[in-house]
């Protein structure tokens, strides 16, 4: 079907609720990376099968025929939960779904309108039968992941029928290219890739260039370990996103534009395929798009494995064919980006923000988050709490809410010990942070990033030495190796902290660290390497106690430094059943069968052998 | 007017493009590894770091200039950078400074010295790796490699090889040929301009010192040297001589201290290449074939054609290049003498080239199926070997040539630099030899640092176009655009490196913009010293095609083209 | 040495994508999705047909972690050591798949052809943490006795 016109579009939206409002139950079954995994396209074929033997049939609880519809959703951010199923209209929302489940579901649900209360979610023994009850959900605010898991992501139709492309519309007949970037201005909307930065503003410098062919790139990379909230986007509601980069292409007088998906989605590469050849069908993209004079085309191109191609020019480098390294400023993007034309680059969820912001206009954006930073922020729980996830919630809110309210506090009832923030780039946060807002500015100044979005909760039982080391093993890895400081400094970074987990540091090297940590913030040449000591120096700094007693006491208190543990044998739990000794690769256990067994500790190599195979778990770990 | 601020001085702002020129025009040698002001900038050794009155720290190499900026180039804090960023550099790099090919002319170790490193407190656990050895012009030793990336975009942007690229990535990166070939295995051409801008021995020339040490050595051996153009006026840098001097005479005094049995100056041979290249010329002109003509007297430039524009292999002069020529006659000279005598003769050249290493290899260069050429020294070898000698060159006394060769047109001469074949062609082919028609031909176009020059003759009442190129990156464009027929030419004269051999691979490096001027300054003027100015007047080449070289020359000065 | 056929697979694929440089990646990701690596002929002579030099290009595919020029397994079995996953134990997972596939940080692929072991930073699914996947299908919330398992499964396929 193509739309040619904006009543065509009008009319066709006005179709597609009529026909969703048709269906009387809408199954939903969450075909996120994580729910697949975890089975939910079986649980998606049953159900359909079941659904289909009833299409047509009056049934008990609709006073006409009723319609049953069932859906692939995208993710609801609740993968841990997985595989999920929702159920409209009642929005019931069942967990961990396994396929024997759907005849129950069925029979009780579907047929009856009844919970099935076993599958609900329930924390501290109360059952939460509506998702949006859930205490996870219940504290969010979720603007662009409103459709996600509540629509067809591979279904045009269902987008549309959502209010989907009228923000389109409304630019492409009711607003010029600088109408919408002064809107956007207005909506003081920051980028949400990581750096903060106004969109408006970039887009206002593109369209000023005096060169004509203009570019609009979409940074899908998304390449800090323990986020997924881009993903969730292009998997869960892809169009919100296409939406954005077209009404881009039209503010700053792109016609084409780019999206860069880290190859580690395939799923998102194939929903965004779906979507934009939806899109194509549609007349939503293309040539003339609506009739309204404005044409623009999208490509997709997959990352090949290198997390710093999410660096802008680094970005475009890998599109053009090259090598991903970033190159020294200026010129800058928006000047000189991809192919050496003006280029609009901005992260997915800043694009699926803007059509909401023309939608409902500046104005009510504005009311949304703080003065500073208007609008939500997705970010990726991870860790040691009780709801991991993927939550969206106003900027400004606290970090204790989020850790608490909607994490719902530390895993195992632990005790908290800090939360980092921002990934591989970013800082650690720390109880006495536990307050702050969380926002661009009041982050930066406690020398930590929102970055993407990363949340990983750590407790007590986290050693922070240990951490700084993983993320540095993380940065010299992805290092592109182009400048001095970044290329040689990270790696010496990451040995003087190998060296120190493993028993053998100095407090010389504490100094070190912060010496190499102060030449590689100051004279990297790109984001990468200039955030790159950032978690060794806030670990060190919130943490200096731990890093000193790894050094002078060679101690790791939480146990998590294999070299520095103690494995002892608990003398009341040894059965003397050898079974230790006989694993142990350096004999460092001795004793007599039926007796106790004693280890060696100057012996022993750590290697957890004998924990492993003991089968009365008589042996432990001390720090 | 737009000022910036440097160190508390007041510095016009005169179209620099960035804040690293202006910091050098006011006499402050910022340190630098990855600048280089005719590659594109790569921002990448974060030496040339300064910081800003709010404590901003960039790279002044990449920084626009921008009115009213305030920064310094020396505070604590930067130079505390530069000494770590050196230290990190040392601390996997292969230290053997004492034995190695850049002691005292080493960018990294001058650097270290300057900025104070006195301990690297890292340990080296880097992988030593293998020595690539392959290519007879210069030598790649990845242990000594900093990254720079300046050989690269040489390779890439200058010359349009691209034979060497960045491999891997973070701390694994190298510099290598694709799949880690050895540079015999790529279309290096053996130019030498990577190793000109390395600043550490990870490239540099391959050098034949000990060889012709051993030659000079054996008493058996006749060792007959032969002086390119270009070397007089570049041997003097490294002396105390001013830049841009002839120190003919006084190599010629050198090279005969040094034990050297006959000094020749390679000149006679290019006015016999201008004798030969002329009348191919004037023969294709004749036949309206194979033109336009390309010069051959450049290996790099030949074998350029061969491996990326083979269409082009037939349009290339058969002449031998200068060196090429001169050894067979100088062999084919002594022959009876060395029989008499019971000695071999042995041709050394000392010339501004790294390619001519690779060309005396040519079997299309050789004669009777035997290597012409010997041993190829250049221009910074033989330097080194009158400082292992311990000459005071400054202070030595001109001496000549030895005769019969030692005689040269001025047209020979400017062989040096770019254009140089063509005028000197140009004289061969005037009618009138007088001097009002050299002044003419001099301002015909095709003197100057214009990459790409042109200009248009007649000859009769034909009109000659003739293009001029140096650098192999301006000259594939220029190809293509013949190949597209968008322009036409009956003779191109063609030099791989830029501005000529004048700044060849084999020359003393760290030419700046003054060097490079007055090199070719000096040139032109060894030109107008001479007492002979149009080619076909040499006298002892005259003579010769009269007798010795008579129905020889095919055989001595063209290139065997079967191979 | 490869065969006519993988030049003839090269061709269409280039033909799908165009030569210019900016379809070198695209190219060479389909050339190793097809055969699950990269022929190293493949890339010299993609280069060629695009007409870019062969450092340039190989220089590209040695950059990114995803080519390869080595034949891979059957199997390529991903362990997600990202954050989420680091600290929920992936490391864990990683030692039992090298014990028990006999594989190292420098040895990767099993010498019967079967088993690829890699390690990735982030699959996007940390909520499920710790995350491995196999030929792209995710397997969520591991713990060493299930790779045990798996490995068992996926050998019983074979035989
Ligand atoms: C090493 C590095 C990795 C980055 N990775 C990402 C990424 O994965 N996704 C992203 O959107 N931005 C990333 N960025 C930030 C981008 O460079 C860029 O600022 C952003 O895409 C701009 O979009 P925004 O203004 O909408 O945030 C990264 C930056 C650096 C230095
Ligand atoms: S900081 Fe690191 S990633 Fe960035 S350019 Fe330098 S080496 Fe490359
Ligand atoms: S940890 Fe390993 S080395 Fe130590 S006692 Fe146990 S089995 Fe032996
Ligand atoms: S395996 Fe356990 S029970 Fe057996 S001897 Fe060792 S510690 Fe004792
Ligand atoms: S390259 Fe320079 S620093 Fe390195 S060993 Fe040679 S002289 Fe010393
Ligand atoms: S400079 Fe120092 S290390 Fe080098 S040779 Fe002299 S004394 Fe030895
Ligand atoms: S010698 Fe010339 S062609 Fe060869 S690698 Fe160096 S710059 Fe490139
Ligand atoms: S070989 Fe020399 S010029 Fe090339 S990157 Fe290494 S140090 Fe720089
Ligand atoms: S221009 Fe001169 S120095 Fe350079 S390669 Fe050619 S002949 Fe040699
Ligand atoms: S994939 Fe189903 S909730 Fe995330
Ligand atoms: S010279 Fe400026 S970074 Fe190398
Ligand atoms: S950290 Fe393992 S999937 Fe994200």
């Amino acid at each position: 079907m193509m739309l040619n016109t904006r009543e065509d579009l009008r009319l066709y939206r006005t179709q597609s609720q009529n026909k969703m409002k048709k269906e009387d139950c809408r199954i939903l079954i969450c075909a996120g990376t994580g729910c697949l995994a975890g089975g939910s396209a079986k649980i998606y074929e049953s159900l359909k099968k079941m659904s289909a033997e009833i299409e047509g049939v009056s049934l008990e609880f609709g006073p006409e025929a009723a319609h049953v519809g069932v859906h692939q959703s995208g993710c609801h951010g609740f993968c841990e939960m997985g595989p999920l199923v929702r159920i409209e209209p009642w929005n019931y929302l069942y967990i961990k779904v396994k396929e024997e489940d759907c005849e129950e579901i069925f029979q009780k649900t579907i047929l009856k309108g009844e919970p099935v209360e076993r599958l609900m979610y329930q924390q501290e023994g109360k059952v939460y039968p509506q998702q949006e009850t859930i205490p996870f959900y219940a504290k969010q605010t979720r603007l662009v992941l409103k459709n996600c898991g509540h629509i067809n992501a591979e279904d045009i139709e269902e987008y549309i029928a959502c209010g989907g492309y009228e923000a389109l519309e409304k630019v492409l007949f009711d607003m010029t290219g600088s109408d919408v970037i002064e809107e956007i201005l207005k909506s003081n909307l920051r980028g949400r890739g990581g750096g903060g930065f106004q969109t408006g503003y970039k887009w206002k410098q593109v369209a000023r260039q005096p060169e004509l062919t203009r570019y609009v790139v979409c940074n899908g990379d998304e390449g800090d370990p323990g986020a997924f909230m881009d993903r969730s986007v292009m998997e869960g509601d892809p169009h919100k996103m296409l939406e954005g980069m077209i009404i881009a292409g039209y503010a700053v007088g792109a016609q084409e534009g780019y999206i860069y998906v880290r190859a580690e989605y395939p799923l998102a590469i194939k929903r965004l395929k779906i979507a934009i050849k939806q899109a194509e069908e549609a007349g939503l993209l293309g040539d003339n798009i609506l009739g309204s004079g404005h044409s623009f085309r999208l490509h997709i191109n997959r990352g090949a494995g290198a997390f710093v191609c999410g660096e802008g020019s680094a970005l475009t480098a890998s599109i053009e064919g090259e090598r991903g390294m970033p190159r020294t400023k200026p010129p800058r993007t928006v000047e000189q980006g991809l192919f050496a034309k003006p280029t609009v680059l901005n992260n997915v969820e800043t694009y699926a923000n803007v059509p909401l912001i023309i939608k409902n206009g500046a104005d009510w954006y504005l009311t949304i988050g703080t003065q500073g930073s208007p609008g939500t922020k997705a970010f990726a729980l991870t860790g040691s709490v009780k709801n991991t996830g993927l939550i969206e919630v106003p900027m400004g809110t606290s970090l204790r809410e989020i850790v608490f309210e909607i994490g719902g506090g530390i895993k195992n009832d632990a005790e908290f010990k800090a939360v980092q923030i921002g990934g591989p780039s970013g800082g650690c946060l720390v109880t006495r942070d536990l307050d702050v807002n969380l926002d661009f500015d009041s982050l930066k100044k406690l020398g930590a990033m929102i970055g993407s979005g990363g949340l990983v909760v750590m407790d007590e039982g986290t050693c922070m030495v240990e951490v700084a080391r993983f993320f540095m093993n993380f940065t010299q890895n992805e290092s592109c190796g182009k400048c001095v400081p970044c290329r040689e400094g990270t790696k010496r970074m990451l040995e003087v902290l190998e060296r120190i987990v493993a028993g053998n540091g100095t407090l010389e090297d504490l100094s070190l660290l912060e010496e190499l940590g102060d030449v590689i913030s100051a004279t990297a040449l790109c984001g990468l390497g200039k955030s790159a000591a950032l978690p060794v120096l806030s670990t060190l700094k919130n943490f200096h106690e731990e890093y000193v007693e790894h050094v002078e006491e060679k101690k790791c208190k939480t146990a998590n430094c294999q070299a520095m543990r103690t494995y002892i044998i608990n003398p009341d739990l040894c059965k003397g059943c050898s079974k230790c000794a006989r694993n142990c690769p350096v004999d460092a256990i001795s004793g007599q069968i039926k007796e106790v067994y004693t280890i060696d500790s100057l012996k022993c190599i750590k290697c957890g052998a004998c924990l492993d195979n003991c089968p009365f778990n008589a042996i432990y770990i001390a720090g | 007017m737009n000022y910036i601020t440097i160190d508390s001085k007041r510095v016009p702002i005169e179209g620099e493009k960035n804040v690293l020129s202006l910091i050098r025009k006011i006499g402050i040698d910022l340190p630098t590894f990855c600048y280089h002001s005719e590659l594109s900038i790569y921002g990448a050794c974060r030496m040339c770091v300064v910081e800003d009155e709010r404590g901003n720290i960039f790279a002044s190499c990449s920084e626009q200039p921008r009115p009213g900026m305030v920064i310094y180039t020396n505070t604590k804090r930067v130079q505390a950078y530069r000494k770590m960023i050196i230290e990190l550099l040392l601390s996997s790099h292969c230290r053997d400074c004492t034995t190695c090919q850049k002691n005292g002319s080493c960018s990294l170790q001058e650097l270290a010295f300057r900025v104070g490193v006195h301990a690297v407190r890292f340990l080296n656990n880097k992988k030593q790796l293998p020595l690539d050895m392959s290519s007879p012009s210069i030598v790649r030793d990845p242990n000594k490699c900093i990254l720079c990336g300046d050989c690269v975009r040489t390779c890439d942007e200058i010359q349009a090889v691209g034979a060497i690229d960045f491999a891997y990535r973070g701390s694994e990166t190298q510099v290598m040929p694709a799949f880690n070939k050895t540079l015999a295995e790529t279309d290096c051409v053996g130019c030498g301009q990577c190793a000109v801008v390395c600043p550490t021995a990870a490239i540099s020339v391959r050098t034949n010192v000990t060889q012709v040490w051993n030659a000079i050595d054996d008493p058996n051996v006749r060792v007959v040297a032969q002086i390119a153009p270009a070397v007089r006026i570049a041997v003097g840098d490294s002396f105390n001589i001013a830049k841009g001097e002839n120190s003919f005479g006084k190599l010629v005094a050198a090279l005969r201290f040094m034990g050297f049995d006959s000094i020749y100056d390679t000149s006679f041979a290019a006015d016999l290449t201008v004798m030969e290249e002329s009348k191919e010329l004037a023969e294709r002109l004749e036949k309206n074939e194979k033109l336009p003509l390309f010069t051959s007297c450049c290996p790099g430039w030949v074998k350029f054609c061969e491996s990326r524009y083979p269409e082009f292999a037939s349009n290339v002069s058969t002449c031998r290049s200068p060196q090429g020529m001169f050894s067979p006659l100088l062999k084919e000279y002594f022959k009876e003498k060395d029989a008499e005598e019971g000695k071999k003769t042995i041709v050394v050249s000392i010339m501004p080239c790294t390619a001519k290493k690779g060309e005396i290899l040519r079997p299309d260069n050789f004669t009777d199926g035997k290597q012409d050429t010997d041993y190829v020294l250049t221009t910074q070898e033989i330097i080194r070997m009158i400082k292992q000698v311990g000459i005071r060159f400054d202070q030595l006394e001109e001496e000549a040539a030895d005769m019969p060769f030692a005689v040269a047109s001025g047209g020979g001469k400017i062989f040096g630099t770019t254009g140089g074949v063509t005028e000197a062609v140009l004289r061969r082919l005037a009618t009138d030899k007088n001097y009002k028609n050299l002044e003419e031909i001099s301002y015909i176009g095709v003197r100057g640092e214009d990459t790409l020059k042109e200009a248009s003759v007649m000859l009769g009442d034909r009109e000659v176009k003739i293009a001029v190129v140096h650098g192999l990156a301006a000259t594939a464009k220029l190809l293509d655009r013949i190949k597209a027929n968008e322009v036409s030419y009956d003779f191109v004269e063609v030099m791989a490196c830029r501005r000529g051999c004048i700044m060849g691979g084999g020359q003393p490096p760290f030419a700046g913009a003054r060097t490079r001027k007055s090199r070719m300054e000096g040139i032109y003027k060894v030109d107008t010293s001479s007492n002979i100015r149009y080619p076909d007047e040499n006298p002892v080449l005259i003579q010769m095609y009269d007798t010795m070289l008579k129905g020889k020359e095919h055989k001595l000065f063209h290139r065997n083209m079967q191979h | 040495m490869v065969e006519q056929s993988y030049y003839n697979k090269a061709d269409e694929i280039i033909a799908e994508h165009g030569t210019t440089q900016k379809s070198l990646i695209p190219i060479i990701q389909d050339i190793q999705a097809y055969y699950r690596y990269l022929p190293a002929e493949l890339l010299t002579y993609v280069a060629k047909k695009l007409g870019i030099n062969e450092a340039k290009a190989y220089s590209v595919a040695t950059f990114y972690e995803n080519f390869s020029f080595e034949p891979k397994g059957k199997y390529v079995i991903r362990v997600c050591d990202g954050t989420a996953c680091h600290v929920r134990k992936s490391t864990t997972i990683l030692d039992r798949l090298y014990k028990e596939l006999k594989l190292s940080k420098e040895k990767h692929t099993t010498d019967d052809m079967l088993f690829t072991l890699e390690t990735v930073s982030c699959l996007g699914a940390c909520g499920l943490a710790p995350v491995l996947t196999v030929n792209d299908e995710v397997h969520p919330s591991m713990t060493p006795e299930k790779v045990s398992a798996l490995l068992t499964e996926l050998r019983g396929m074979e035989s």
